[in-house]
């Protein structure tokens, strides 16, 4: 990775331009040619340096539900009960976290009433308790590193 | 609201855009309809805000930024706005959210999530947090991940 790739990172999490030639548009604004910002962003990408290049959808505006969840999941169980909640199509991310609630994962689903459906699921499937953290409040979602 | 046509977008560029001269104009051709369209259609998507931003999504973990901790606060109630626009602003804080507590074992409402090179970046950065707290702070914990289980992310569904 180089300085131009540290550019490209630095300037484009967002405000792609939406219209014909945006790569030429948003390379022009780098001092770049159009076929070598993609060039640039097709390598980035495949080394995982970036996760994705595109427009970034929310979740709930979509009418669907989103919620974290969190399990207190004794160690001996761990892997066993990560693999059931995993299972369900509905959880996006899970991590394991250094606390006795030690199993966070997001649900994200069709529409809001299913989250509460799933995570009855879930609590049946693996026999533990879920705590529902819902968002009743967002406050600032756009990390912006600067390399 | 979103029709079919808008739904056919999503699933078209949610896992990213075609990395071509003319990305707008190779989804219209996958979804079945013109450029123009499908580029309308986007624009009113982020006026609406269904669409956040379009651009790089990084991956931190990859770039350096090894520690992220899960910061969670316990701040009175009726200053949790207050709290939640002043850390969400700061620079290596990704999102901030308040969430309801459950008394007694978790008595945490405010999230924000903090990024650093490592974890002893991490925790000075939730030091400033906690100091912009000051007595408001009536308790706080980072919570590290430890192990990645699932990163699928979300996915509208094929066929709705």
């Amino acid at each position: 990775m180089d300085d131009i790739d540290r550019t490209i990172i630095n300037h484009l999490q967002g405000g792609f331009p939406i219209c014909e030639r945006p790569f030429r548009e948003a390379a022009a604004a780098l001092g770049l040619e159009e076929d070598e910002l993609i060039r640039r962003i097709d390598r980035l990408l495949q080394e995982g340096y970036l996760s994705r290049f595109g427009p970034m959808y929310h979740a709930e505006k979509l009418g669907g539900g989103l919620s974290l969840c969190a399990m207190a999941v004794p160690e001996e169980r761990f892997d066993q009960v990560a693999e059931r909640v995993n299972a369900f199509p509905e959880v996006a991310h899970n991590y394991a976290r250094d606390h006795e609630l030690n199993m966070w994962f997001v649900l994200a689903t069709e529409t809001p009433e299913r989250i509460d459906q799933v995570l009855e699921e879930i609590e049946t499937a693996t026999g533990h308790k879920v705590y529902n953290m819902p968002k009743k409040e967002e406050f600032y979602v756009g990390l912006r590193f600067e390399l | 609201m979103i029709d079919a046509l808008d739904r056919a977008i999503i699933q078209a560029t949610q896992a990213g855009l075609p990395l071509v001269a003319d990305p707008y104009a190779a989804v219209a051709e996958q979804v079945g309809s013109t450029p123009q369209e499908v580029m309308a259609r986007m624009q009113r998507m982020v006026e609406t805000g269904v669409i956040r931003r379009i651009g790089a999504v990084p991956n931190h973990y990859k770039l350096g930024f090894r520690g992220n901790g899960m910061s969670v606060w316990d701040v009175p109630d009726d200053k949790i706005g207050h709290y939640g626009r002043l850390i969400g602003a700061l620079d290596f804080v990704s999102h901030a959210y308040h969430r309801p507590r459950h008394l007694p074992h978790w008595p945490y409402n405010l999230f924000a999530m903090v990024h650093g090179r490592d974890r002893d970046e991490v925790m000075e950065k939730v030091e400033k947090i906690a100091e912009l707290l000051g007595d408001d702070d009536r308790g706080h914990e980072v919570l590290f991940s430890t192990r990645i289980l699932k990163k699928s992310g979300f996915r509208l569904g094929g066929g709705q």
